[in-house]
């Protein structure tokens, strides 16, 4: 647990980080730096999103996989891995 | 001839044709023919053989009634003829008549002709074997003939209709019944019997099911339609309806310990290691290089209005000069209405010297200097006047209260104005000019004009005392703002009623004064100190003069004085003006009516200031953010640096101020603004003589930019309150600069011409959302309102932080010289001790001369040796080789 805090505080201390929620595949959120509300909310968006996101990209060749989203906001920017069983989330603010 | 058979109707007709051959009776035939078989013996015996005697084409034979007689009786009943004996024997003529019916349309082959006509008539007319429409030629022989009533020919439908009749079949019997005579008439008495109690009351014949009998319908009548196929189906479907129901959920969460096992899992594990990476280059990749940064739109925000000439100049708007009073005068001080917009107010004074003011002194009584209160709805007749004991140089509202007005007048004493009472008619004055006269106008007695709008005229409600007072004319009052107060002992602490309490002031006495509008705690010693004056002017007792200050009417004391002792020598400095670090007031310009407004409501709800008391100190909170040094310019140029806490002084236990900690002269005459920076704290532009220069608080080394010297003094200077990098200068002549730092710094932007005497202030101001103006105002008395174009008023891109990096380059600069300075100074004196050095060396060369050609010498010998040493080495010199001398 304490491993995987580490590298978890590895991303976190890069500038602008502003929180990280890692969820299942579900969307049930495991961890999170940011408050219960706003965790649970993005998790239960994001998973569709994503679960959009994995359709398409398989739809127009299935040999591929989404690996990587990232979604650019007014105010910050979205980064979401996705992974078999789980997904990590990154909401950051970028270059100000 | 028909073949067709009539039904036998089951009469008891008696005919006795059971030979269904021999029926003479048959439908359509004549009963003159009678259809007849001969054997082949008899028709040998007549000579009527088929196809022999008789054929088609003659298929008559004429045979004698004789014959047929004698074959009768020969042959009896095998006979051919027996059928028809008897109408042989009625036979009138001799002979008969036998056709040979060769297509059996009779029913036979022959048939004889039973009566003479017909025999004729076969036999003479020719006439065809199909003879059926007997009946028909009989028809319509007789055309157009009215039928013949004709007798009732019955054909034997009587039979039916006796069948159908209904007779009585016997008799019908009569019975006749009687009741005895005596029962007639007698009482009778009914009772209810129930039907049900006794069966032998009634009979009934209840309906059974009778198994041997059924009806069989065997002819129905309907009526029948033809209509396409119908099909009736039935689906089942999801009916639909509202209903009221409420769900009630929340999101699904993972207990602790499942999270905790989760994160502990070996999936999980791997995941986050293949993840990381990811992102490290991601969020790495934002922070190199902003990717969706949008050039040309950036670049479109740098340039402004595209099209049409683009203003740089200050437009004039309007200008006040009122000609009643300000005739001669100048104006010392410009202040906008915090809350009300369009609503400037100017204090006038005389531009005498020194010696005239000795002169007109006496004046002042019947013209007392005035503050003018213009509004841009009305350009000729101010909307307020406030009455003055004195010139007042500089004035301020109150930020939390407009209302209130604090000045600084020439005798060193400081006034309070209270012009709530007025405050509608201020208020009003955005629309039209407003015409309502005040109910407190006063007409003082110099005032002998009418005018047609009675502006009203305010007197000062509260005056400090002459004697507790500076003792020069103040130069510069401030509020301090309402976030927090300062204590006796001049430790800023929290200022729990959010109100502005607290003034200070300066002057060139020497000294800077803390003053508080409320009254100071009840002490022992204050009950002697507060009793009130009983010297009381007359116009103490005015009655429209507001109450709210007069428990500081002239008992009003500062509680904190700060002197300003000169290091070294036993001087003092001059304050001009000040200012402080964290006074947001003062660069307060129209966009934080907010603020003002919500103090405003405080103080509607009625603030008695009467009722204040100044807390103590250990009640209150200290303040660690609030900076108590502040920067204060001179009457001889200097730019001082000191702190306003006091000290305890450890000899005499009184506080005392601390020394100041840095003076710079920089100015080659008196200064007159310092001003910091609205979008830095630390950066203050100090203008005087003929420069101006740009301090970094922090930096004391000296200002960061110091101007050149202009040909003009500067008079005045101020900062943009929406560019970071622009400020106005105002100048000797009357023309107003304009100052980019980032375009140009060894000169001003733009210089614009607005008067042709000296600028006296100069302040601007923003209008929400878009109007900024520049209120000037010169010595002449004329308050000049300037509007400022956008390209002087709206900031370049990333101009606040272009501005930062440029004060920090300059910052930077200001160290690397002072470092070079003290560098060469080193070097100097470096030098200089080394020149010292060099001057003492002439008393030891003698001596050490000769050592140093032994020395040298030496050297050269065992050099000498080496190089023998190192040729041999190298082969180069051989042994017998003299060694050089």
């Amino acid at each position: 647990m304490n491993w995987s805090f580490e590298t978890l505080k590895r991303i976190q201390t890069q500038k602008g980080v502003q929180g990280i929620i890692i969820v299942t595949a579900e969307g049930i959120p495991i961890r999170s730096t940011l408050d219960n509300a706003s965790t649970v909310q993005y998790a239960g968006l994001i998973q569709q999103l994503v679960m959009k996101a994995r359709v398409t990209v398989r739809e127009m060749d299935p040999q591929n996989d989404l690996t990587f989203l990232r979604i650019r906001s007014k105010k910050n920017e979205i980064m979401i891995a996705p992974d078999k069983d789980y997904f990590l989330i990154v909401i950051q603010n970028p270059t100000d | 001839m028909m073949a067709s058979k009539r039904p036998k109707s089951t009469g008891d007709k008696k005919n006795d044709s059971a030979d269904s051959a021999g029926s003479s009776t048959e439908l359509g035939l004549p009963d003159d023919i009678f259809p007849l078989v001969l054997t082949s013996g008899t028709q040998e015996l007549f000579e009527c053989r088929v196809d022999k005697d008789v054929t088609r084409e003659s298929p008559y034979k004429i045979l004698r009634k004789e014959e047929i007689l004698k074959d009768m009786k020969t042959r009896a009943a095998v006979s051919d003829f027996h059928p028809i004996k008897q109408t042989v024997l009625n036979y009138p003529g001799e002979e008969l008549l036998l056709m040979f019916d060769r297509d059996f349309t009779c029913g036979q082959n022959f048939y004889l002709v039973l009566t003479e006509e017909s025999k004729k008539r076969i036999l003479e007319p020719p006439v065809s074997a199909r003879e059926d429409t007997a009946e028909g030629t009989s028809l319509d022989s007789p055309p157009c003939k009215t039928p013949e009533c004709q007798p009732w020919v019955s054909l034997g439908s009587e039979r039916e209709i006796e069948e159908e009749s209904v007779r009585d079949s016997r008799p019908r019997l009569k019975y006749r019944i009687s009741r005895v005579r005596r029962k007639f008439g007698a009482p009778v008495t009914f009772t209810d019997c129930n039907a049900q109690e006794s069966k032998d009351k009634y009979t009934e014949c209840t309906s059974y099911d009778d198994r041997k009998f059924s009806i069989e319908r065997m002819e129905i009548t309907t009526g029948v339609q033809a209509v396409p196929t119908l099909r009736s189906i039935s689906t089942q479907t999801r009916w639909t309806y509202p209903r009221n129901m409420c769900s009630q959920y929340e999101f699904r969460e993972f207990t602790e310990e499942e999270k905790e096992n989760i994160a502990n899992s070996e999936n999980f594990r791997n995941f986050v290691n293949s993840v990381v990476s990811r992102f490290e280059v991601a969020a790495q990749q934002n922070m190199i290089f902003d990717v969706f940064f949008n050039d040309w739109q950036a670049l479109h925000e740098e340039d402004g209005i595209f099209g049409g000439k683009v203003e740089t100049h200050l437009k004039e708007y309007q200008s006040f000069t009122d000609l009643h009073f300000t005739k001669e005068k100048t104006i010392s001080d410009i202040n906008w209405h915090p809350t009300i917009n369009g609503l400037i107010a100017v204090s006038v004074m005389e531009k005498l010297s020194s010696e005239g003011k000795i002169n007109g002194s006496a004046k002042l009584l019947q013209n007392p200097p005035l503050i003018f209160f213009w509004s841009f709805s009305d350009p000729i007749n101010p909307q307020l006047l406030l009455e003055c004991p004195d010139d007042v140089l500089s004035f301020q509202f109150c930020p939390s209260n407009p209302n209130i007005i604090v000045g600084g007048c020439m005798n060193g004493q400081v006034v309070l104005w209270d012009v709530s009472a007025h405050a509608d008619r201020l208020q009003g004055t955005r629309s039209a000019a407003g015409k309502a006269t005040s109910a407190n106008e006063c007409a003082l007695p110099a005032f002998q004009d009418k005018r047609e709008l009675n502006t009203p005229v305010v007197r000062y409600c509260a005056v400090s005392g002459v004697e507790n007072g500076h003792k020069a004319r103040i130069t510069d009052v401030q509020w301090l703002p309402e976030n927090f107060e300062i204590s006796k002992a001049g430790i800023p602490v929290e200022n729990k009623a959010h109100i502005c309490v607290q003034v200070i002031t300066c002057a060139p006495d020497c000294c800077v004064m803390f003053w508080d509008i409320r009254l100071p705690r009840v002490t022992t010693h204050s009950l002697t100190e507060r009793k009130p004056k009983v010297t009381e002017t007359p116009h103490l007792n005015r009655s429209d003069v507001p109450n709210t200050f007069k428990h500081l009417d002239l008992s009003w004391k500062p509680f904190i004085k700060v002197a300003l002792p000169k290091k070294g020598t036993g001087a003092e400095y001059s304050p001009l003006k000040f200012s402080l670090r964290d006074n947001i007031n003062d660069n307060q310009t129209g966009g934080s009516t907010e603020t003002s407004e919500q103090n405003l409501e405080k103080s509607e709800g009625g603030t008695e200031y009467a009722l204040l008391r100044a807390s103590s100190a250990k009640q209150l909170k200290p303040l660690e953010d609030i900076s108590t040094r502040f920067y204060i310019g001179t009457q001889d140029g200097e730019v001082v640096y000191t702190d306003w806490k006091m000290e305890k002084d450890n000899d005499s236990g009184r506080l005392l101020s601390t020394k100041p900690s840095h003076c710079f002269l920089v100015h080659d005459g008196f200064i007159n603004s310092v001003r910091r920076s609205p979008f830095f704290k630390d950066i203050i532009l100090t203008v005087g003589g003929w420069t101006f220069a740009i301090w970094k608080e922090g930096v004391m080394n000296g200002p960061i930019i110091h101007s050149s010297c202009s040909p003009k003094k500067c008079t005045v200077g101020y900062w943009s309150p929406s560019r970071p990098g622009l400020f106005f200068i105002g100048k000797e002549d009357g023309n107003v600069e304009v100052w980019d730092l980032l375009e140009k710094t060894h000169e001003a932007s733009q210089t614009q011409n607005l008067s042709t005497t000296q600028i006296t202030c100069i302040k601007p101001w923003i209008v929400p959302p878009k109007q900024h103006f520049l209120a000037v105002s010169d010595h002449s008395g004329t308050l000049h309102i300037l509007e400022v174009p956008w390209s002087l008023r709206s900031p370049s891109y990333n101009e606040k932080s272009n501005m930062a990096k440029y004060f920090e380059k300059e910052v930077d600069r200001l160290i690397f010289l002072n470092k070079r300075k003290e560098m060469r100074a080193k070097e100097k004196k470096d030098k200089e001790a080394e020149e010292q050095k060099k001057k003492m060396e002439p008393k030891m060369p003698e001596k050490l001369e000769e050592q140093i050609e032994e020395e040298n010498l030496v050297h050269y010998k065992t050099y000498l040796a080496m190089e023998k040493v190192i040729l041999k080495n190298m082969g180069l010199l051989s042994d017998e080789e003299p060694a050089l001398n």
